[in-house]
């Protein structure tokens, strides 16, 4: 390690140190072949969203990078560590990875406030009271910090989503993923987790996203990821990509979903 | 009946002989058993193989069985129980496989994106089990695990077979003394394991309101 933070080329262009790099991975569920030869380098800051129809392989990908899923092949790095299999090591880069699932899974025993500090207190000892009022900074800039006493059953999908969000938050991750934040929400809550996540990226937040949002696609990715069939077929900026898709299968894929 | 009343510092006797047994063999059962639960769902392939050995060897052993071991087959390994240490031995472990397993059926019950969630946020497996899982799989544990106290209760009468003076014991020594009153002195004792086993019921019913909690 002899590079010096001063030295390193603005985020985004070719010669950072990515946050994360996915290389040759592959992976198989049985007989299905769910990730081939997929290589991902996301620097610092970037807005990564990953597009492609169901069954492409997206959200297997975005699961490898905290290692919910297996790989069989190839290498994920995290700020330049290698991903371990197992053990506290694993589980201390995990702290350094923020997940939002489809799903929100809250713990579904623990208030709202709970579940945003149970994190920061067993795993990183922060003291009660410190991650208390850390978390309710967090509850409030999400819009839901008059919630703080609630179980997660008593509040709508949205709101869920962002607690899910502040919970992330809250060990302080150096990137985020986002497993179809909003693809378990009635289309009116869609919008007030798309700002959370929108404000977010404001911020300078790492974020890779799987979504079929295309309007957050177009307004705040860096890059879109295109898959298909286990394979990133394209990576262009959101404005090349949704202008001038350059295989035909991004093209049926738009045409389809932008047509209604 | 009258033989009972009769008899009543017997009574007392056999009658807490029997609720000592089945508290401490039913607060060591849930320890040991949560462990083994534990074990049972652990990412390491040696600890599920022993837990699951040892769950399907005890559930699957006539609990006479497993008396005879501690009270006959000890001795002869060089170390002797007391009998009331070895009946307390034999209930605990007989009854910690059905706790392990009614445990189990409730971790399996836990939906598998809570301890996911617990993962990403970089958890240990212990710190998984202990804050998000178990906690929740207790909640769906309450209604098996009571029937499993229930049957630990009825299942100490065994001890009184080998040397303990529990209630069934006592059963047995007071219709030999006072052969009139048979029907009588067996009501009796079948109250007294009604007066244990009901309220535990009610307990159960009690604790699965307070603890309920929407998915």
């Amino acid at each position: 390690m002899t590079q010096t933070t001063s030295a390193l080329p603005p985020a985004g262009s070719p010669g950072a140190r990515p946050l994360v790099a996915v290389e040759g991975v592959q992976k198989h569920f049985g007989d299905l072949h769910v990730l081939k030869d997929v290589d991902l380098s996301v620097a610092a800051g970037e807005v990564v969203v990953v597009l492609g129809p169901s069954g492409s392989g997206k959200s297997t990908l975005c699961r490898t990078i905290n290692r919910l899923e297996t790989i069989d092949e190839g290498e994920i790095r995290i700020d330049g560590e290698p991903l371990p299999t197992s053990g506290p090591g694993l589980a201390r880069l995990r702290s350094e990875v923020g997940m939002v699932f489809q799903s929100f899974n809250l713990f579904a025993h623990k208030t709202v406030l709970e579940n945003v500090t149970v994190a920061p207190i067993k795993v990183k000892k922060v003291p009660r009271k410190e991650a208390e009022a850390r978390a309710m900074e967090l509850l409030e800039r999400v819009g839901v910090a008059d919630q703080a006493r609630k179980l997660p059953a008593q509040l709508s999908g949205g709101q869920q989503q962002r607690v899910a969000i502040a919970r992330s938050l809250a060990m302080a991750p150096k990137v985020m993923l986002f497993d179809e934040p909003t693809s378990a929400l009635d289309p009116e809550m869609i919008n007030e987790v798309i700002e959370v996540m929108t404000g977010l990226a404001k911020d300078g937040m790492t974020m890779i996203v799987v979504t079929h949002e295309m309007g957050f696609a177009r307004r705040t990715a860096d890059r879109v990821v295109f898959m298909d069939a286990g394979r990133i077929l394209e990576v262009a900026p959101p404005e090349d990509f949704f202008a001038h898709p350059r295989t035909e299968r991004a093209q049926d894929f738009l045409a389809k979903i932008l047509q209604h | 009946m009258r033989s009972l009343l009769l008899e009543h510092d017997l009574l007392w006797q056999a009658f807490s002989t029997t609720l000592m047994l089945a508290a401490v063999s039913g607060a060591i059962a849930l320890v040991v058993g949560t462990v083994v639960a534990g074990l049972r769902v652990s990412p390491y392939l040696p600890l599920r193989t022993v837990a699951t050995l040892y769950t399907e060897f005890l559930r699957n052993t006539p609990l006479t069985i497993v008396f005879f071991f501690y009270v006959f087959v000890t001795p002869s390994m060089g170390f002797t129980l007391e009998y009331k240490a070895a009946a307390i031995i034999a209930l605990s472990s007989y009854t910690s496989a059905f706790v392990a397993e009614a445990v189990r059926s409730g971790i399996n019950s836990v939906g598998v994106g809570q301890a996911e969630a617990a993962r990403s946020l970089g958890m240990s497996f212990g710190q998984n089990l202990a804050i998000v899982v178990l906690p929740q799989a207790f909640r769906t544990a309450i209604p098996p695990l009571i029937n499993v106290l229930i049957a630990l209760v009825k299942n100490t009468s065994v001890a009184g077979a080998f040397s303990v003076l529990e209630l069934f014991a006592m059963s047995r020594r007071l219709t030999n003394v006072h052969s009139g009153d048979v029907l009588g002195i067996l009501a009796g004792v079948a109250l007294c394991y009604l007066i244990i086993c009901i309220p535990l019921g009610r307990l159960a019913a009690g604790i699965e309101r307070k603890v309920a909690f929407a998915r």
